[in-house]
């Protein structure tokens, strides 16, 4: 249970972790927040030869928000972006779904970036990005490119960074105004990793219901999202919820695992998605 | 061929544990659980699952509960840890110790040292919890002596006592040894 020996890279700047990732980039992980890497370190999952701590790196740290979306950089950690106010008034979806994250403790030290870097399937924060058709913004020796969240996530823990790109902040879109947004999971004890969670945004305009759409935690291999804009119906008073539940039974393909089994999970987020669509339409 | 433990890299890594600098020559990969520990022999803080799972390990830093097996010691220079043993003596017990005497909010102890942080470290931002936000508070740490009865009234006891000598104007470092500096904020 202790990591294997690593050569330990400390930059202070973007460019010179880029560089360490150029020439150590195959055999190297980059660590931030670490709640998710260190585990795997331990367990010997992972042995990289190289680690490169960011978290010395100036100006990783901010939380802007404009009209575009909330810019969240990669040492923001979850606890930070949690309370961040600016942040929850343009996204409350971010809070709703960040107090789900693990507990405190892990919250006060893992980042929301390094979530999505890590692109656990049961991870909340993807599946967030992907709703709001965010952005992940990579340095690599070529500069910066950003990668739409539909082409970040490549597969379980699998993205489309190359080793010698840094995932330096991520972009959260924003939704249209009149947009109501709610994250629902269900863990067997707290803070656990969530069998099943479901994040919802439903946009109304003249009491009607002009968009519905859903992403998925530990349900799906990566998270993509689900219009079920149909499915819901026009009336924010009576949506079809059995129409919903069929939905998400038909779009999710979870595995079984000794936790629950993929029936299980398919028909607990189906319920959880039923539940969401009626709290968020309530409100 | 060199066996890669020989050429293992160390570094000297400066910590200021309970306000006082300490100093040890430690590979990278030294978590700080166990730098408190075996470098350190500050033995309050235990391990349990060394995982992130358990939080019988967590410390504070800068004032924030953080699992100490879920850092490497270097990354703790620069940085401000308390641990259990900076939170009170035996004659002198700070607030969530006293609590967790009086109501028997312990059995073996093992988890003890992760509790009395984490709650130490809730009770500055949250000085008057309910039943339910004490439990939500503790919902990061495991006990598998109490059925956590007694550490939920532990808990509400100690924000009581935490009150009681704030209003009898003790000193905030007697209170509790944390955020001093006003840091509170993961840096």
């Amino acid at each position: 249970m202790k990591p294997a020996p690593f050569v330990h890279h400390a930059p202070t700047s973007v460019a010179e972790a880029v560089e360490v990732l150029r020439s150590v980039g195959h055999d190297a992980k980059v660590l931030a927040g670490g709640q998710s890497l260190i585990p795997i370190l331990s367990m010997r999952l992972a042995s990289p030869g190289h680690l490169v701590d960011i978290n010395a790196v100036a100006g990783l740290d901010t939380v802007q928000v404009s009209e575009d979306g909330v810019r969240v950089g990669a040492l923001v950690r979850h606890a930070q972006l949690a309370r961040d106010e600016a942040a929850y008034a343009a996204l409350p979806l971010l809070r709703q779904a960040l107090v789900h994250v693990a507990h405190p403790a892990i919250r006060n030290r893992g980042t929301a970036v390094g979530s999505i870097a890590h692109a656990d399937a049961a991870g909340e924060l993807p599946a967030v990005l992907t709703l709001t058709a965010g952005v992940v913004e990579a340095v690599g020796p070529a500069g910066v490119r950003d990668i739409p969240a539909g082409e970040f996530f490549v597969g379980p823990l699998e993205t489309a960074l190359a080793d010698d790109e840094l995932a330096v902040a991520v972009r959260f879109g924003r939704f249209p105004a009149g947009t109501r947004t709610g994250f629902a999971e269900l863990a067997r004890r707290s803070g656990d990793y969530a069998l099943a969670g479901v994040a919802v945004a439903i946009t109304l305009q003249d009491k009607a219901v002009r968009s519905a759409t859903a992403s998925f935690v530990s349900v799906t291999d990566v998270p993509d999202v689900l219009d079920l804009t149909t499915a819901v119906g026009p009336d924010p008073a009576a949506p079809d919820l059995d129409a919903v539940a069929d939905a998400v039974r038909a779009h999710v393909t979870p595995d079984g695992d000794i936790h629950a089994t993929a029936d299980y999970r398919r028909m607990l987020v189906a319920e959880l998605t039923r539940r969401l669509v009626t709290e968020v339409l309530s409100r | 061929m060199t066996h890669p433990l020989a050429t293992e890299q160390l570094h000297v890594v400066t910590v200021s544990v309970n306000g006082v600098r300490r100093t040890a020559t430690v590979p990278a990969r030294r978590l700080l659980s166990d730098f408190l520990r075996h470098d350190l022999a500050l033995t309050g803080t235990h391990v349990g699952c060394e995982h992130g799972v358990c939080g019988a390990c967590t410390v504070l830093v800068d004032g924030a509960p953080m699992r100490s097996c879920l850092m490497f010691a270097v990354q703790a220079q620069a940085h401000e840890v308390t641990t259990v043993e900076g939170l009170g003596t035996i004659e002198a017990m700070g607030p969530v110790q006293q609590a967790f005497t009086e109501c028997h909010g312990l059995q073996c102890g093992f988890c003890t040292p992760g509790f009395v942080t984490t709650i130490t470290a809730y009770l500055e931002e949250s000085p008057d919890p309910s039943a339910d936000e004490a439990r939500e508070a503790i919902s990061g740490n495991l006990c598998r002596c109490t059925g956590y009865q007694n550490i939920v009234k532990s808990v509400l006891r100690a924000a009581e006592l935490r009150r009681d000598r704030l209003a009898a104007g003790w000193e905030r470092s007697n209170c509790a040894v944390v955020n001093e500096g006003g840091a509170g904020e993961p840096s």
